[in-house]
């Protein structure tokens, strides 16, 4: 089944054209990566994906089922569903409040084990009791990680989620989302302008230039051998911006 | 007089606890609802809210003077020269303060909370429920400013309470009497009481600063 499927999906704001007609399908079990330089439109194809933003055309479905855009409705898939914002937001509470936040909008009461293992896997186990507002930028996006996958989401949705972080920090995730998406055979979309962090962890590419998808296949394809002249200039690094 | 002044001080509490707790209730809610979701004007409120944070405490006083009095159309309620009428000048005066604080504490919470709280699951009730967890701070300073005004108002309720002895004397109008009587270091002792109220309301306040920041 596909995960996400977009369909000729446009979006502007205050006239710009931001996407236009993009068609993608993200299949289950994969990692797909959206490359693409600053300001083409990476975050906001993410955010129509997520539901966050409603499109001014075209259709986006979760796991077949259309969105609504009425909360309410679109909430049963939408579950099954998490994304990492670039810049995570800690709510004013601890490390493991942030954490359970997930399980208790779910009315699941038995957050304990969960989120241990959740913080465990981000080697944040001895934080829990830290007010989360105090965290570093890496720890910060280590907790977001842990707070978004502790509800087991069959997708998972990542903007820029090591951007500005240390390699060790980057070491973490990488090796914790890769982690996640074996032991959960999940569904994860990373929007990247690293290439090679989309060479390492993803199993297709996918490349944005000026609000439309350029190339899309497998990764080890799209970076040695693009069919698009577009594609070989931006992944040689010979595209100047 | 210690009587007195112990029974001056608890209906001080009393009608100004009651008032806050009043314009809590109508307040928070309003307020929060007309930062989370669009109202039909929406704007025009905010801006009258705004304009009635200076509304004058006699005119507040003169107004529910008139719906109490046997001819107003509250007059029924037989309720002029009872704490009951300074209670309800107190909410008259206090409720546009608690909602229009709590309005801009709930629209200070970025958007980017309720983002976070959509991509995590929550359904409308739980963003909002979140949206107001983390202006908590925010909210509890409306409520204290609200109680801090009520304790520290008189013209209000010297007009519709009377000023009655073992009735309707609270600190504030305790002092103003006093002071005409002369008994100045009866009413700078009353002047005390109330400056250890309004430090009480400062140090809860900062205790949930502090909380917060923690």
């Amino acid at each position: 089944m596909t995960a996400i499927d977009l369909s000729d999906v446009s979006k502007a704001y205050d006239g710009n054209p931001v996407l236009s007609g993009v068609d993608l399908a993200v299949e289950e079990n994969e990692i797909l990566a959206i490359i693409g330089p600053s300001g083409v439109g990476k975050t906001t194809l993410l955010r129509l994906a997520s539901g966050l933003e409603r499109p001014d055309s075209g259709t986006i479905a979760i796991l077949g089922t259309p969105l609504t855009y009425d909360n309410g409705r679109d909430l049963p898939f939408k579950r099954h569903m998490a994304f990492i914002l670039q810049k995570p937001v800690a709510f004013k509470e601890t490390v493991s409040e942030n954490v359970a936040y997930g399980l208790r909008v779910r009315d699941i009461d038995d957050t304990e084990d969960r989120v241990a293992h959740a913080l465990e896997a981000v080697g944040m186990t001895e934080m829990g009791d830290r007010m989360a507002t105090r965290l570093s930028g890496g720890e910060m996006q280590r907790m977001a990680f842990a707070r978004a996958t502790v509800f087991e989401p069959s997708i998972l949705l990542l903007d820029e989620f090591t951007a500005n972080l240390d390699p060790q920090n980057v070491g973490v995730l990488e090796r914790a989302v890769v982690a996640y998406q074996r032991e959960r055979n999940a569904t994860v979309v990373i929007v990247t302008h690293n290439l090679f962090q989309a060479r390492r962890i993803s199993t297709r590419t996918t490349l944005l230039l000026g609000g439309r998808l350029v190339e899309t296949g497998p990764t080890e394809r799209i970076f040695e051998e693009p069919e698009e002249e577009r594609t070989r200039a931006f992944v040689s690094g010979e595209m100047v911006f | 007089m210690a009587s007195e002044l112990l029974y001056v001080t608890a209906l001080t509490l009393a009608v100004s606890g009651t008032a806050t707790l009043i314009a809590s209730l109508i307040g928070v809610p309003l307020g929060s609802r007309l930062a989370l979701r669009e109202t039909v004007g929406g704007r025009a409120i905010k801006v009258f809210l705004y304009t009635m944070y200076g509304f004058p405490p006699v005119l507040a006083g003169l107004i529910v003077y008139l719906m109490l009095s046997s001819d107003g159309p509250l007059g029924f309620l037989d309720l002029l020269f009872t704490p009951g009428a300074m209670i309800v000048a107190q909410v008259l005066l206090i409720t546009p303060i608690v909602m229009g604080l709590t309005l801009s504490a709930v629209s200070e919470v970025g958007p980017e909370v309720k983002d976070t709280a959509k991509t995590l699951g929550a359904n409308d009730r739980q963003i909002s429920r979140t949206v107001l967890r983390e202006a908590r701070v925010g909210v509890i300073t409306a409520v204290m400013v609200g109680f801090g005004r009520a304790i520290a108002e008189v013209g209000a309720v010297i007009i519709v309470g009377g000023n009655i002895q073992w009735h309707t004397r609270v600190l504030t109008t305790a002092i103003v009497l006093e002071t005409r009587r002369g008994n100045f270091e009866y009413a700078v002792v009353l002047g005390a009481i109330l400056l250890v109220m309004a430090l009480s309301v400062y140090l809860v306040l900062s205790y949930y600063q502090e909380r917060d920041r923690r």
